[in-house]
């Protein structure tokens, strides 16, 4: 490393290329080879939460146990659960922030280049671990994503441990991908880039990296207090020592709704680039979106316990909890009127990514809706934990969180690679994902209300014709993904160049650099005006 | 095309052999209490304000997609920002919010207003069942679920209540305020029955309070809510409204049931009847961790098959069947089962699947154990 230090001055740093073989990933501490291996590894883990999603729906494709033991399938729905959201959705918003915010800003690359590096090299080793515990005796974590106390201490099988060392090291990682970002957009911005004039995407990925650093040490305490739970005889979660299961859920949520906005705000980000290029026309409200992803990240903060209605919480705080929950609707839809006001009257044309994005703004916002529906608290009691929470989170999670980075991907990549996307591809595979996609979550609105339980491997027969519908639109979109992996792939090897401003409508100092993008960016910091 | 005939022959499968109990049920039900109607009311109030908000945002949306796209020859118009018109689209939904707090807000403070209620009963979550406590009636008993192994395993065809029926419903008077209290004893579970629109955590330490008043006699079922372990999913729910003058009637028999028990634990039991018993005891008490041969799912549910407990000294064994062991999933039975009950299952457990001690328990010495046990405990108490 040391003589990588070294051999920094001289004329030629700036013509020098990536090293070669298995070192140049390893040893990188360039912005784009690190969002490179942010992106592949969070396809990766997106294939392997899809194979595990795909076992979900094949037993709940007829009533009666077929394929696994519900001991086995809780375990399914838990690694599905934290591989999609710790290793799929996050990385990939990381990778898209390491690849485009130096980019966007007219910086040469992230402010802390070596710790880059090592916030990417640690997650390998933490998903290894959580992987590795599904041969474990006793098999995986089994107590769902939100692990609540005391079936994740006490009656928690051995693996836990692993789990509670395994999420440490995401924490970790996630800490350091968020300081590099808030240090590289507040020190590191080309000159007359003013905070006002940062792209959308810049902005969003500001506010996410807050929130970050915000909570991701609360997860790391609660996991903690788990470790003493299990290890070390205390009884912060347990009642027959003096403990309190439902301080447990307190201690999670205050983590895990920021963790919600943290998964949705740089797609609010990616989709305001996507829009205004594609409609030829300006962001109808640049400030107030920036006031309002400000204020959902705010209001973040005060709404956690709306997932707790039904723990028995005074009626005060059920009061206070669903009003601050219901607020949240207003700066979202601010949000969403923004979007449709900069396609109003503009010059619209419908390439892939313009297509997802559009797909976002329509399904976010049904997503949105049974969100509003969610928060009022008499009627919760009605939803809470049925299927109709499951088709809530997965239309923000699938075709919000997941569409928004696919379609940053069609986006970005002719930017990165020099090379055309296969457009008829690319448009298939988003009519694929979208049916799919919508058989999949949209029955299982209707499966909630009837009074289906979300994580029961087996249910009663009135269940039985929209698990079957959900489960076959299941497949249609899992294996529609391989049309993503194949154009992505496609993309890397074509020999059709694009021109450095690839799309008609795109302005922003990304599309001023040559297409690919070369090594080394920015080095002479571009100006503003 | 092994999968595309799979999906074929279960889509056929399913139209035809499920179709008699198919619903393609779409939304909630409107319930038989007074709150859940006033819950289904603002299920659709809520509901229809978002359809009407989706008609307008989706419809400019869609209008501009049909008319203002380049390849009609739309050209870009140039215009950003307009402070009425933001003000106007922060207020309005501001507005819409604040007139759906206002029925919520009511509804929610009648569903804590549990006062004056004419019958308690304590609702207690076990791993997997429920146990229902009729304070002041000297009334308890387990509900556990009743579906066959079979029906879940496909060996045989699905009754009409697959999943939802159990050995003892919960026997409630209709037009009659009744308190429900809830904890657990061991994980969270969570109590829901839809027709009441009552859903309530059951957390260990903890009792929270629900209530309801049922309309209308007749069989509510509903489900565990709360991911609570592997059965998580095979614990219902099965409420029996009956009018009050029934009620009253149903609660001096299963008093006179209770009686009858504890003579059926005076007299003297052959090993074959103990076995007989002992074998239903232990498929719908012990199975689910045990397994139905014996061979347990290690090492959370360890087996019973050659155990050193189960062929050791029978003081031990029965002393874990009745206390349970600690921090872990076995749990006490000494309040679930009745002494001739235990003594058969623990008969059962010593001379099932190649265990062959040839020893009888008999109910007269779990009787002796229990009160043994009870001073004991007692005792260590203070």
């Amino acid at each position: 490393m040391s003589t990588l230090d070294t051999a920094a001055p001289g004329a030629h740093e700036e013509h020098h290329g990536p090293a070669t073989g298995i070192g140049r990933w390893l040893f990188t501490t360039n912005h784009k080879d690190i969002g490179t291996l942010y992106l592949w590894f969070s396809l990766l883990m997106f294939l392997i939460g899809g194979v595990m999603a795909l076992l979900i729906r094949s037993e709940l494709f007829q009533p009666g146990l077929q394929l696994v033991e519900p001991g086995f399938f809780n375990q399914l729905t838990t690694m599905h659960g934290l591989i999609m959201v710790f290793g799929a959705v996050m990385p990939a918003f990381v990778g898209l922030a390491n690849w485009m915010v130096p980019l966007m800003i007219g910086a040469p690359d992230m402010a802390l280049p070596r710790m880059n590096n090592w916030s990417f090299w640690i997650l390998p080793f933490a998903f290894a671990i959580l992987v590795s515990t599904l041969f474990m005796d006793g098999g995986a974590p089994n107590f769902g994503w939100t692990f609540y106390a005391p079936l994740s201490t006490t009656y928690a099988p051995p693996s836990v441990t692993y789990f509670i060392f395994a999420i440490h090291i995401m924490g970790a990682s996630s800490i350091m991908g968020a300081i590099n970002i808030i240090a590289t957009i507040l020190n590191l911005r080309a000159p007359g880039m003013t905070m006002m004039k940062l792209p959308l995407f810049v902005w969003t990925w500001l506010i996410t990296a807050f929130l970050l650093i915000a909570v991701m040490p609360v997860l790391a305490g609660v996991v903690t207090m788990m470790l003493m739970d299990i290890h070390f005889g205390t009884s912060f979660f347990n009642a027959a020592g003096g403990g309190d299961p439902v301080l447990f859920q307190h201690v999670f949520w205050f983590f895990g709704h920021p963790e919600v906005y943290i998964m949705i705000l740089p797609a609010f980000g990616i989709v305001s680039q996507i829009i205004p290029t594609f409609s030829r026309k300006k962001l109808f409200g640049y400030a107030s979106m920036v006031y309002a992803t400000a204020s959902i990240a705010i209001l973040s903060f005060l709404v956690w316990a709306h997932h707790m209605f039904t723990v028995g919480l005074p009626l005060v705080g059920e009061l206070f909890f669903m009003f601050a929950t219901m607020l949240i609707a207003v700066p979202t839809g601010v949000k969403v009127f923004n979007w449709v006001a900069t396609m109003y009257r503009g010059s619209l044309t419908f390439e892939t990514p313009m297509l997802f994005a559009i797909a976002f703004v329509v399904l976010f916002t049904i997503g949105g809706f049974s969100g509003l529906m969610l928060a009022i608290a008499p009627v919760d009691f009605q939803y809470h934990d049925t299927y109709f929470v499951v088709a809530h989170f997965h239309y923000v999670l699938v075709p919000g969180a997941i569409f928004s980075i696919m379609a940053g991907v069609y986006y970005w990549l002719p930017k990165w690679t020099g090379h055309a996307l296969n457009e008829s591809m690319g448009k298939f595979h988003f009519w694929c994902s979208f049916i799919g996609v919508n058989i999949t979550f949209f029955p299982m609105h209707f499966l909630g209300l009837a009074g289906m339980p979300r994580r029961i491997p087996d249910y009663a027969l009135q269940f039985a014709d929209f698990n079957m519908v959900a489960t076959v639109g299941a497949f249609i979109f899992g294996f529609s993904q391989l049309l993503f992996v194949w154009n992505v792939i496609h993309c890397i090897r074509s020999r059709e160049t694009v021109s450095a401003q690839v799309w008609e409508g795109a302005h922003g100092l990304e599309w001023e650099v040559p297409s690919p993008a070369p090594y080394h960016t920015h080095t002479t910091p571009p100006r503003v005006e | 095309m092994g999968t595309i005939r799979t999906i074929i022959f279960g889509l056929s499968l399913a139209l035809s052999s499920h179709s008699a109990h198919a619903e393609w049920a779409l939304n909630l039900s409107p319930g038989v209490t007074e709150v859940s109607r006033s819950v289904y009311d603002l299920h659709m109030t809520i509901f229809w304000i978002c359809v009407a908000i989706g008609v307008v945002v989706f419809g400019v949306m869609f209008w501009s997609i049909f008319h203002h796209r380049k390849s009609r020859g739309a050209e870009a118009h140039h215009f950003h920002e307009h402070t009425l018109v933001e003000v106007a689209w922060t207020i309005v939904p501001l507005g819409i919010l604040i007139a759906m707090a206002v029925p919520a807000t009511a509804t929610l403070v009648k569903m804590y207003d549990s006062s004056e209620a004419d019958l308690d009963v304590q609702i207690t979550g076990y791993q997997w069942k429920w146990r229902y406590t009729y304070l002041d009636q000297d009334l308890d008993f387990f509900s556990n679920l009743t579906t066959p192994q079979e029906q879940i395993g496909n060996q045989q065809a699905k009754g009409e209540h697959y999943l939802l029926e159990v050995d003892r419903h919960l026997v409630l008077p209709t037009d009659t305020k009744i308190r429900l209290l809830l904890t657990a004893n061991d994980v969270i579970h969570s109590w829901w029955v839809p027709a009441l629109a009552v859903k309530k955590d059951a957390v260990p330490g903890f009792i929270n309070e629900a209530w309801t008043r049922i309309d209308e006699p007749g069989i509510y079922r509903g489900q565990c809510a709360e991911l609570c372990g592997k059965d998580h999913g095979f614990m219902p729910i099965v409420v029996e409204a009956v009018p009050p003058e029934q009620f009253q009637q149903w609660l001096a028999e299963v008093k006179a049931e209770k009686l009858a028990e504890a003579a059926a634990a005076e007299k003297s039991w052959t090993l074959d009847e103990l076995m007989t018993q002992g074998e239903q005891v232990y498929l719908r008490a012990c199975a689910a961790c045990h397994q139905p041969t014996g061979t347990g799912v290690p090492p959370a549910f360890p087996a019973l098959k050659g155990s050193p407990i189960a062929l050791g000294d029978v003081g031990t064994h029965i002393d874990i069947v009745l206390n349970g062991r600690p921090a872990t999933a076995m749990q006490a039975f000494r309040d679930q089962l009745s002494a001739s009950e235990l003594a058969a299952v623990i008969t059962y457990e010593r001379n099932a699947w190649g265990n062959s001690t040839g020893e009888a328990v008999s109910p007269s010495q779990i009787a002796e154990m229990l009160a043994g046990n009870a001073d004991t405990v007692g005792e260590g108490a203070q």
